[in-house]
């Protein structure tokens, strides 16, 4: 090995004096640290930590969440990584109610001071508080219901310790595969691959105690042509369930299949949106369904619970213990979360509800509730739609004329009620004649109402883990739909 | 603080990283939000950390922690040098970086009253204040309001000897109006919608705004435009105002001049840019009175894109981005800048937090006053759309097809403000729409916007940015499609 004393020695002499002087080389310094240090689970220390807040705090309740997380992400553009990154923190947050009054202050230092001060600023903030006859007292112990998954702890069984431990080695093994692949075809390659793990407990002075840990893995690409591209997407609490080259090689086909595009003239369309391009469109939906959405009247769904509203085709729950979802079984109170039918053939049957939130609007709370203190109360966050037995492949062979869309961007509410969403379609869009693919074509901009695309849904593959860049993942299918709206082309 | 980034660096230098720099960070924040009569959000929060970036064998790496011990960071360094040494194995060429001289200074923005120091019970108040105003009006469902605070402390210690210390406040407030009736909600915001204005200014900034004296005008206009006509679809002359203008500019400007986005940096995620580095100093971007400037320096004004230095150490600058029409300037970064032969960064690099990477993002990117008075403008326009507050807004990945709408329209006829509008909207090709641009306000109309939210990067990072903009007209725009059948 080469001497590392040495290189300090040589390094030292080379550096100017002015810039040297603060330097005080430690042992760790000097004796060089592991190249890789990976954080681990420390579900002592995070108790610790919220034992501490609650032995301090003066309040008649607390409550305190502390999480600790690791991620590192490599990103790679033009055949090359560019920005590789990592971080860990810790996140203290701790909300104290009192007479009444609720409020929350934040810190990531651990020491009795920075606990202290946290605690006296969150006292101070809810001595300004509005008293709330509605405030519901902290919950009490709360049962988790197990996630589905190894037979393990149940608050581990979304937690793949070799996906959180991954090297900046592993995935530059990793990326430099996708990138060897891009360059053997003449292509460009752009994207990231991620991991890290969170791992959270929840506690109050009532006795409740929560907690959660979970790895996450992310995989998304772009494969570029000269004037075309190709993208895939993909995530997993577990690394081993990803494929990162055959999503690039599907990106990669896609690149090189909607070389030359046309230009199509907008208008109507029936369309074949691929999961994600479904997942980024109807995730906009998801705040929809907050009892406190239809209570402040901006849901669209006010005035329309349990009259028909989408196809019969359309059903959809909320569901964090489905197999493909992720996220903690409980929510920013610690509830623990239902599984709740949102949507049955069209109907729209049920709403999430936060504790304060059920109280107002005589419901059951579902355990969606947001962190306290918030203004938006509650939702869903684990959607999961029915799918159906088709698939792409079928639905472009059953369409005379229509659009394949692989993924949508930028997509923004332009009008609340009837959900009318705008954006674009992005790195991949095809024309489809007489059951088959035809060419690649210029990207296109939709106006279309969401409701109204719901009704028309004709055909739906079987749901699947969908990852998007406008909405968190969720389950969804790939879906068919006449009477799309493309209201205007872009030039590329 | 400074010891703590000086401690990274020597480690990072140690462990063979030809380039590093480290920035600590001890930011506070404080939210407040009011809905309906009630406190909604009410916290503070404070987050301490460091971000440590090297670049070794001709890559890079950044590594950050908030165990700010003098283990913890050089730990963090060491963890930074590895992952540039990952980086390096997957590699087209060495990283150049723009010389930039070593810097030694302390900066801090202008304010006249600390937000921190302003009690909570008084930022309640004039939110209530202002939400009891909106819900007056009848026909207001929903009434909102909301402020921000941040005070954000940041050393900055890079290995060629720069020493920064910069001390930013920042302030912000809005209030909302919505109306639910009929299957509709309609809505309406001051100063602005998604958040109000933000500012590099301390409390003076929610005072001068004076929320609760324009609470009941957007109420009632929230109501009034249930009955309003709809917007017609069509080719139509539009002026734009500026907070308007200022979300047109930072869409069709101020992303598409990211040098990053330009060099394919982000065509993963945000994208590319149409703006491909033939098209400097050759492509008219706008009509000849279309003048743009990036502009970090205090002199242009408290925006959210004003600082004393940027994360790589470089001096806030002034660079014209587009003058008379013509397009002159992108925003960079040392190694973008090199990359495309330049001898100078300019000055773009921010990061939203010390555990993020610097990346080029806009400063203030303003369009420079013109001469026109409004009521001048209004009369001299015989048929068209004023269009105010942003509504929602998409552009493609590439920053050419854009719509927007906006929450309020009013027609013009004859040289005269007649009839509201509901559902406006307009659309373009970027290069088109600013060539069709006549007449821009002066600077008595003129305003630095602030947006606090603009997303961009992988991991995620918010930044706030400024964009100057009085109201301006455009001729020929297509108007309406949003809602075209």
């Amino acid at each position: 090995m080469k001497s590392y004393m040495g290189s300090v020695k040589s390094k030292l002499r080379r550096t100017p004096r002015a810039a040297r002087k603060p330097l005080k080389i430690t042992k760790v310094a000097r004796a060089g640290v592991p190249e890789w240090h990976p954080v681990q689970l420390n579900r002592a220390e995070l108790h610790r930590i919220a034992t501490r807040v609650l032995e301090l705090s003066p309040a008649r309740e607390t409550e305190v969440e502390v999480t600790s997380s690791a991620d590192a992400l490599t990103r790679f553009a033009n055949n090359t990584i560019h920005q590789n990154v990592a971080e860990e923190g810790l996140h203290i947050s701790i909300r104290v109610a009192v007479d009444g009054r609720t409020a929350r202050a934040t810190t990531n230092r651990t020491d009795d001071e920075a606990l202290g001060l946290a605690l006296a600023t969150a006292m101070q903030l809810a001595k300004f508080q509005l008293k709330n006859p509605n405030l519901p007292p902290m919950p009490g112990p709360v049962k988790p219901l197990p996630l589905k998954g190894r037979p393990r702890r149940p608050s581990l069984s979304r937690y793949f310790p070799k996906t959180a431990e991954m090297s900046p080695e592993d995935r530059a093994r990793v990326v430099r595969g996708v990138v060897g692949l891009a360059a053997g075809l003449g292509q460009v390659a752009a994207g990231i691959f991620s991991n890290g793990f969170s791992e959270t407990i929840l506690v109050n002075s009532r006795g409740l105690a929560m907690e959660h840990a979970e790895s996450k893995c992310e995989f998304s690409v772009t494969m570029m042509e000269e004037n075309s591209s190709g993208w895939a997407k993909a995530s997993s609490p577990d690394a081993g369930m990803l494929d990162p080259l055959a999503l690039a090689e599907r990106a990669s086909d896609k690149a090189r299949a909607s070389r030359n595009q046309r230009e199509v003239a907008p208008g109507h369309y029936t369309v074949i949106l691929e999961p994600a391009a479904v997942l980024d469109l109807a995730g906009f939906l998801f705040y929809d369904f907050a009892g406190t959405a239809v209570a402040d009247q901006r849901s669209c769904l006010t005035g329309r619970m349990g009259k028909p509203l989408f196809g019969e085709n359309i059903t959809l729950w909320d569901d964090v213990y489905h197999s493909l979802q992720t996220g903690a079984p409980f929510d920013g109170e610690g509830m623990a979360r239902q599984r709740v039918l949102l949507v049955e053939n069209g109907l729209p049957r049920n709403l999430v509800y936060a504790r304060a939130t059920a109280r107002k609007m005589k419901a059951r709370p579902t355990g969606h509730g947001f962190a306290l203190p918030n203004e938006y109360g509650e939702a869903p966050m684990n959607l999961v739609f029915a799918g159906g037995d088709s698939s792409v492949e079928e639905m472009i062979r059953t369409t005379e004329r229509g659009i394949l869309v692989t993924r949508l961007w930028y997509i923004r509410e332009v009008e609340p009620y009837e959900k009318i969403m705008t954006g674009m379609t992005r790195d991949g869009t095809f024309l489809v004649e007489n059951g088959a693919v035809v060419c690649g074509i210029r990207n296109f901009r939709f106006n279309q109402s969401l409701i109204a695309m719901l009704c028309n849904v004709e055909a739906l593959s079987p749901a699947v883990r969908a990852s998007g860049e406008e909405s968190f993942d969720m389950v969804v299918p790939a879906m068919k739909v006449r009477d799309f709206h493309f209201t205007e082309v872009t030039r590329f | 603080m400074h010891e703590y980034a000086e401690s990274a660096i020597e480690t990072a230098r140690l462990r063979g990283a030809r380039y590093a720099d480290a920035r600590v960070i001890d930011l506070r924040q404080r939210d407040i939000s009011t809905k309906n009569g009630e406190v909604g959000a009410l916290s503070e929060s404070e987050s301490r950390g460091i971000g440590v970036r090297v670049l070794v064998n001709g890559a890079w790496g950044f590594a950050s922690t908030d165990r700010l011990t003098r283990e913890g960071v050089q730990l963090c360094a060491a963890h930074a040098v590895a992952i540039a040494r990952a980086s390096a194995r997957v590699k087209v060429h060495n990283v150049e970086l723009a010389a930039e001289p070593p810097r030694v200074d302390t900066w801090q923005n202008p304010f006249v009253k600390d937000p921190f120091r302003v009690s909570v019970e008084q930022q309640i108040a004039v939110l209530l204040a202002a939400d009891s105003e909106m819900r007056a009006v009848r026909g207001v469902t929903l009434a909102e309001g909301g402020m921000a605070f941040r005070r954000i402390e940041q050393f900055f210690v890079s290995s060629a000897g720069s020493r920064i210390h910069q001390r930013r406040v920042q302030s912000g407030a809005g209030i909302v109006a919505n109306s639910f009736l009929n299957d509709e909600i309609q809505q309406r915001s001051y100063p602005n919608s998604f958040g109000g204005q933000h500012a590099l200014e301390g409390y003076e900034l929610v005072e001068s705004l004076d929320l609760p004296a324009h609470a009941r005008r957007i109420g009632e206009e929230a109501v009034a435009l249930h009955s309003a006509a709809q917007c017609p679809e069509g080719k139509r002359t539009i002026i734009l105002d500026g907070s308007q203008l200022g979300l047109q500019i930072h869409e069709s400007i101020g992303h598409p001049i990211e040098l990053d986005r330009v060099l394919g940096m982000e065509a993963n995620y945000a994208g590319m840019s149409f703006l491909t580095t033939e098209k400097l100093r050759t492509l008219q971007y706008g009509t000849e009175i279309v003048n743009v400037v990036a502009d970090a320096r205090l002199q242009h004004g408290p925006g959210l894109g004003t600082f004393g230095y940027d994360d790589e150490g470089v001096p806030a600058q002034c660079t014209r981005i587009i003058t008379d029409g013509l397009f002159t300037g992108y925003l960079s970064s040392r190694e973008t800048a090199a990359a495309i032969g330049e001898t100078r960064s300019s000055g773009s690099m921010r990061a939203d937090g010390w555990n993020r990477l610097p990346m080029i993002r806009m400063t203030n990117i303003s369009l420079l006053p013109g001469a026109w008075r409004l009521e001048d403008l209004i009369a001299d326009t015989d048929d068209g759309i004023f269009m105010e507050t942003n509504h929602s807004w998409s552009i493609d990945d590439r920053r050419y097809q854009f719509q927007f709408s906006t929450e309020i329209g009013w027609e013009i006829r004859n040289g005269r403000k007649t009839r509201m509008l509901k559902n406006c909207s307009y659309s373009g090709i970027t290069t088109e729409f600013w060539s069709s641009c006549d007449a821009i306000c002066s600077r008595d109309y003129w305003t630095l916007w602030g947006t606090p939210n603009c997303g961009k990067g992988q991991p995620a990072q918010t930044m706030g940015t400024g964009h100057g903009a009085a109201p301006s007209r455009f001729r020929d725009v297509r108007v309406g499609i949003a809602f075209s059948q």
